[in-house]
């Protein structure tokens, strides 16, 4: 549905950090999240300040989000600390570099691919044609020379997917907005049925005004 | 605020104050009590050049069983791992991305035509193994399955009867507490399960409509985390992050059962203890291994090694133990070690229902059905699998639409919102053995200077076939249960095996029954590695009931002495 925001409200006033100082969220869970929740969304100590401006323009396109939302998540800044930290996922295609190296490549080539056909940067197309380029990127659609022996779909595949939209589901920005019950730990679940929820879950838009007061009273 | 709700999960403690992955804390004659809050355990101790019974590498389903049993059995057992000794209570947070520290998540290279995803989905390097994040679903084979060759036409014969594995079973479902139906559809009588099934979640509930529709049984799953309270284990909370790591100790890990057994019994357990090389003497036996633990290479002596790092790391821990006696590599007189890794189907279909499901609710297979690992009738194609109700958190959902049904962008971000309707059904599937699927070296090293590990994998027709079939039953069972909108997910995998697979001829197998190597009668291999063929069922129960077993072989050979030598020349040397 082009043109629509594919985001409604289905969880209306639920965030799921008001659970935070709850049964729900250890110890533990609170310091993860909380070092989440704080990384700066300009830092960015591995890439240059071009590539910086086209991972952004990417996950902007990957995940696209609400400019006026609270708790926007500081995605390339994600990508950023994991391809710095020389850390991976635990395999990579053998047609693959390393991560960071991927990256790197991966940026140049959706550069070189914007400048050649559209004589401009990546981050300087209006978002259809960066979603056209996505696109061929994730069917494996690009040839420019800076792509080397790396295959785009492969690339799209193995890295933009676990570290960029992966990255954002880690978020509690996402968990809220997909009325994801979170953190729970020592704090479980009792009522598993279909339609059944507990209290500290978040409650759906049925268009009956329930939810909105139910989501509000979470870790009141 | 108040300060006691602030505190309400954990009135005692905050964090713990060390770091488990950077120090180690079994050391000092003590070892963490994973039961308690900040607690110890006593701990023996040996020195590096007394030569100690067994080194046990590997501390999982199948080493850190063994590490008990041998221990209880009056041996002197260090069972090293290279993963830290967490505390779950404390060090476990509920959250995907942070537990990924529970993987092993060192470099590995793959390739074939279908190159395996390993890293959270495959392996754990963690004392406990990947049991400390496994989804705990505890299955018997099916007892045909231990001679598929000569019984059902395909694969390899293992060489051990079913009906000894199937008291063995009973042992490890008591060990383990499993909670699990009054009768199992499917296979000969077994004991009740020691603890009552758990309450069906709601894509659980989807499962049974599906399955009753099709005509065919299903049951609440056989599952390895408490229906009730068991010692200072608190039953199961359903908070549903089980493949992330378990916080509360209901899950019945390696790490909280059998290593704690192993500990009461006089073992040592070394965590972040890589091991680099099984040596050998002058006359081709195993003098101990050397490994690396706080910032150096150290040599511990043993009369016996057991390898038990899983079906990668075994492998490539053989193959860089290479030397002027052993040139390809130790116990590889074969040709086989790496060879035929096998692992399991994973296909999926996945669609939305009108009802809210919630599937991040509970532990995330609790009712299976066995059906097509028991009815042979229907298929064109070897092998059997079964099919679960599934669970898979944020992170894991959103990779799972982004790279088995291809969104991203808006349409992804659309699909997401609808994952407290989205509900599924996958499958474990027998894929078959074949001999260019496996482990090698890469040319590349790891941040120990070891040569990493190249993992080849491709589908085989007879895999494909399978695939081809589950998808399309399960895709119907979910149209039964009125979900709509279904989509089929091809490209995932599961559980390794079979890289040290045993066989009773040393030219076909890298171990015998007993998981000792032919070639080197003091090394040993107690993990997934040993599989032969791998049934449609998860493998750690019947790891766990390998290893049952190969304790209680070592302590008869023991008794008899023939630990020092084996009792009988191999059958190829009898040949000649
Ligand atoms: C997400 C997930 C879900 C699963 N769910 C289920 C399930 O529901 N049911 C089921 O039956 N199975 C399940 N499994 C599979 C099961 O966990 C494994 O099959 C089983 O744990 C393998 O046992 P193992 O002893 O062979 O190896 P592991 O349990 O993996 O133990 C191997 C250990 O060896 C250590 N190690 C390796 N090499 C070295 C070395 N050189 N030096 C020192 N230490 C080393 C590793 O750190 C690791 O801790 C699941 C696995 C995963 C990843
Ligand atoms: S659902 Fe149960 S087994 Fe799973 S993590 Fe929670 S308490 Fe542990």
């Amino acid at each position: 549905m082009p043109g629509t925001d594919p985001r409604r409200d289905r969880f209306p006033g639920y965030d799921v950090t008001a659970k935070r100082d709850t049964p729900s969220w250890n110890a533990k869970t609170r310091a993860v999240v909380d070092e989440r929740l704080a990384i700066d969304p300009e830092a960015h100590r591995f890439f240059d300040t071009t590539e910086w401006r086209t991972l952004r323009a990417l996950c902007d396109r990957i995940v696209p989000q609400p400019a006026d939302r609270p708790g926007r998540v500081s995605l390339a800044a994600m990508v950023d600390a994991k391809a710095g930290s020389g850390k991976g996922d635990g395999y990579r295609n053998v047609k693959l570099p390393p991560l960071g190296a991927a990256w790197r490549r991966a940026l140049a080539a959706l550069e070189a691919e914007a400048n050649a056909r559209h004589g401009h940067p990546f981050s300087a197309l209006p978002a259809t044609a960066q979603d056209e380029l996505i696109e061929a990127m994730r069917r494996g659609d690009l040839h420019d020379l800076a792509w080397g022996d790396m295959p785009p779909d492969l690339f799209f595949q193995d890295r933009v997917v676990p570290d960029v939209v992966k990255s954002y589901y880690a978020h509690p920005t996402a968990w809220s907005e997909i009325g994801f019950g979170g953190p729970a730990s020592p704090r479980g679940y009792v009522r598993l049925g279909p339609d059944r929820q507990d209290p500290w879950e978040a409650h759906e838009d049925h268009g009956d005004g329930h939810a909105r007061p139910a989501n509000e009273r979470i870790g009141r | 605020m108040s300060r006691v709700r602030r505190h309400a999960d954990n009135p005692a403690h905050a964090l713990p104050g060390d770091d488990p992955e950077h120090e180690p804390r079994a050391r000092h004659g003590r070892a963490p009590d994973v039961m308690r809050l900040g607690g110890w355990t006593p701990m023996r101790e040996h020195g590096e050049d007394e030569p100690v019974d067994f080194v046990i590498v590997g501390t999982g389903a199948g080493g850190g069983t063994l590490a008990a049993k041998l221990a209880e059995y009056g041996f002197s057992v260090v069972a090293m791992d290279a993963g830290p000794y967490w505390r779950p209570l404390e060090d476990f947070a509920s959250d995907e991305m942070h537990q990924s520290k529970l993987y092993w998540t060192d470099d590995r290279i793959v390739d074939g035509e279908n190159p395996l995803q390993l890293g959270a989905n495959n392996s754990g390097k963690s004392v406990g193994g990947s049991t400390v994040h496994f989804a705990m679903v505890s299955l018997r084979f099916r007892p045909e399955w231990f001679k598929s060759r000569t019984l059902l036409g395909y694969g390899t014969d293992w060489p051990v009867d079913w009906r000894e594995m199937w008291r063995y079973y009973d042992e490890v479902e008591r060990v383990l507490a499993i909670s699990g139906p009054l009768t199992y559809p499917w296979g000969p009588k077994r004991p009740r399960y020691p603890y009552r099934a758990h309450e069906l979640n709601a894509a659980a509930r989807v499962l049974a409509r599906g399955a009753e529709a099709m005509g065919i049984a299903w049951t609440e799953s056989p599952i390895a985390t408490l229906s009730a309270p068991r010692g200072l284990a608190p039953p199961c909370v359903y908070r549903g992050f089980c493949t992330s790591g378990c916080s509360t100790n209901a899950k019945q890990s390696v790490l909280n059962t059998w290593l704690v057994r192993a500990l009461a019994a006089g073992a040592e357990i070394r965590d972040l203890a890589m091991v680099g090389q099984v040596e050998t003497g002058a006359d081709g036996r195993a003098t101990g291994v050397r490994y690396h633990r706080e910032g150096r290479w150290r040599f511990q002596r043993a009369r016996n090694v057991v390898v038990a790092g899983y079906a990668i790391e075994t492998p490539r821990l053989l193959l860089n133990s290479a030397s002027a006696r052993h040139p390809d590599g130790l116990a590889n007189s074969s040709g086989l070690v790496g060879r035929y890794l096998t692992v399991q189907a994973n296909q999926a279909v996945w669609g939305t229902s009108a009802e809210e499901i919630r599937s991040y609710k509970a532990p995330p297979s609790l009712a299976i059905s066995e059906h097509w690992n028991y009815e042979d009738h229907g298929k064109d194609y070897h092998g059997g699998w079964c099919y679960m109700a599934q669970g898979p958190l944020p992170t894991l959902w959103s990779s799972t639409l982004a790279t088995g049904h291809d969104l991203w962008g808006d349409a992804l971000v659309a699909e997401m919102q609808n994952y407290n309707h989205s509900v599924g059904l996958k499958n474990v599937g027998e894929y078959m053995p074949q001999a260019r699927n496996g482990v090698t070296l890469a040319d590349e090293t790891d941040q120990y200077g070891l040569p990493i590990a190249r993992v080849t994998y491709s589908w085989c027709d007879n895999d494909r076939a399978q695939n081809a079939h589950a998808r399309a039953f399960m895709g119907e069972a979910l149209a039964a249960a009125d979900v709509r909108d279904i989509w089929e997910q091809t490209n995932d995998t599961c559980h390794l095996n079979g890289t040290c697979r045993m066989g009773d001829d040393p030219c076909t197998s890298v171990v015998d029954a007993d998981c000792r190597s032919w070639d080197v009668d003091n090394l040993w291999v107690c993990d997934g590695s040993v599989f032969p063929t791998v049934g449609g069922v998860n493998p750690s129960l019947t790891i766990q009931a390998i290893a049952c077993r190969t304790a209680d072989r070592i302590r008869d050979m023991a008794a008899r002495g023939e630990l020092d030598r084996r009792a009988r020349p191999p059958a190829r040397e009898r040949a000649r």
